[in-house]
């Protein structure tokens, strides 16, 4: 399978305080990965590294062609960025998602409209289209940011914290739609609630300054222990495939 | 009525001054309301006293000298809130006070009587030269050009920073370029409305449009028009009251953001629109 990137060895420090150490991390096509670990443990750090929003202090990470040239990685960041009174609809929003191909000239062409037609389509989100942001749900907010990243049809899908917002009706939906995207692209979700995904992807990647590689969506407290992850997991009784080991 | 030379000359430089300014003020002002950067703008109108001192000391063009101090206190305070060094309202704070002490001590030391000092504080039609509104003619030109060219750019970094830049390594460059401009309209804007009103000229309109868009073209657009109507109208109410101009055209922007209130406000009560 192919690879989409390759951290080599990646550091990045705040103040002379390490928030990555060293990590070793390959995503390929595909992959549906989970990405967990306590709070200031870099999970943020590893997607803004990932992301080109920061330049690690040492280490390199190598991109297939794939990510480089236009279609990229579609990015769904946590609700609080972006200001949601700011008028600006539905449609518009999910347009900005085609940005990832045009950096400074900023007309959308015909095709881009047509694009973003089919993804207010494809995501139930005909209703609203023309709705500004201030008067959508939680849910609804959670679907219209998965359409701007998705837009530009990325071979890597990034989400910080999806699940968040996300009331249980809309909680199904989206997981339902990731397993379809997870068809034509990679993902990796960034959640403190590693009950809730380990239904969904299929390894973990822990952070806590190191990055441990689980290639399964098994895992058990005293795997979590051992990757120096101390977060704790709740199984969820008898939610279905639900795979989490308990203790024995 | 016969109209002498005086008046009209004074009704030409009125209506060309209360279009440019609406136009200017209607595009920066829609995109200060909307990034929430009115006290910013603030900041910059009275660092900007600072440059109208030095210009009247050292004996060149007030405006131009506003205008540097404009924009470089602009781009100081976008520059120190991209680093994240300083409190960014603390550093507007400071900026505002310190631009009016050295606007204030640089005209005290300048020998003689200032005539017009009082219009760069209070604006006035009188000593609008038309050298200013060509001037305010070229900044609206710019301004719809850059705003035409750039609409979804500008729009976008608005809009979500922060996922923009995971797109574009230009957001700081559109940032600094479009606060510059801003501050060039408010330092032009300065010879109709005086320092101290003129930011109101920039936030008034844009607010009497978002009672009825919620589309940022339609908000820019409504904005120049409500922008018009009150300088315009406050222009005339001035003249023939013989009052100061910034002060009635702030008035008459105001009553019609009144107005523009309680007319929705009737419209959703009879059930004739349904958010308010």
């Amino acid at each position: 399978m192919n690879y989409l990137f390759e951290m080599n060895g990646i550091s990045m420090a705040y103040d002379n305080i390490f928030a990555l150490k060293d990590v070793y991390f390959k995503v390929s096509e595909n992959d549906y990965i989970g990405v967990i670990g306590p709070n200031g443990g870099g999970k943020t750090t590893l997607l803004k590294i990932i992301l080109g929003l920061i330049k690690p202090v040492s280490g390199k990470i190598i991109f297939n062609k794939s990510l480089k040239n236009g279609s990229g990685i579609g990015y769904l960041p946590q609700l609080s960025t972006g200001d949601i009174t700011y008028p600006v609809s539905v449609t518009d929003v999910i347009l900005s998602g085609m940005m990832i191909s045009k950096k400074i000239i900023s007309k959308m062409s015909l095709s881009d409209r047509k694009r973003a037609e089919e993804v207010i389509d494809e995501l139930g989100l005909r209703e609203i289209a023309k709705a500004s942001l201030n008067e959508l749900s939680g849910g609804q907010l959670q679907k219209v940011f998965l359409g701007r990243a998705i837009i530009g049809n990325p071979s890597l899908l990034l989400l910080d914290e999806p699940g968040n917002f996300v009331d249980s009706n809309f909680e199904i939906e989206f997981y339902d739609k990731l397993k379809d995207l997870n068809k034509r692209m990679a993902i990796l979700m960034v959640s403190h609630d590693i009950g809730m995904i380990s239904a969904h992807v299929r390894s973990f990647a822990c952070v806590n300054k190191g990055l441990h590689y689980h290639p399964s969506s098994e895992i058990t407290n005293e795997q979590l222990a051992a990757y120096g992850c101390p977060i704790k997991l709740i199984t969820h009784g008898d939610v279905p495939h639900t795979v989490l080991k308990t203790h024995s | 009525m016969d109209i002498n030379i005086f008046q009209y000359e004074f009704i030409l430089k009125g209506l060309l001054g209360a279009l440019f300014a609406s136009i200017t003020a209607g595009l920066a002002g829609t995109y200060i309301v909307t990034r929430r950067m009115v006290f910013l703008s603030g900041g910059i109108t009275h660092a900007s006293f600072g440059g109208i001192g030095i210009g009247y000391f050292a004996g060149f063009n007030p405006v131009v000298g506003a205008a540097i101090f404009g924009v470089l206190s602009a781009l100081g305070v976008e520059y120190l809130s991209v680093r994240h060094k300083i409190r960014e309202d603390s550093a507007i704070g400071i900026l505002w006070a310190f631009g009016m002490a050295i606007g204030i001590i640089f005209i005290y030391l300048t020998p003689g009587y200032s005539p017009d000092l009082m219009s760069y504080l209070f604006g006035s039609i009188l000593t609008v030269t038309y050298a200013d509104i060509i001037a305010l003619g070229i900044m609206s030109i710019i301004l719809i050009s850059y705003f035409t060219i750039f609409y979804r750019t500008i729009l976008y970094i608005s809009y979500d920073e922060t996922f923009a830049r995971t797109y574009s390594p230009y957001v700081n460059i559109f940032k600094y370029i479009t606060t510059s401009l801003v501050a060039l309209t408010i330092v032009l804007n300065i010879r109709m409305a005086g320092v101290i009103l003129v930011l109101s000229l920039l936030t008034i309109p844009p607010n009497i449009a978002m009672i009825f868009t919620r589309v940022y073209s339609r908000i820019i657009i409504y904005s120049m028009a409500a922008g018009f109507a009150g300088t315009a109208t406050g222009y005339a109410i001035s003249y023939f009251a013989g009052i100061p101009a910034g002060a009635t055209i702030i008035f008459t922007l105001v009553v019609i953001w009144g107005i523009a209130k309680l007319f929705k406000q009737i419209l959703y009560k009879k059930g004739l629109i349904l958010n308010d």
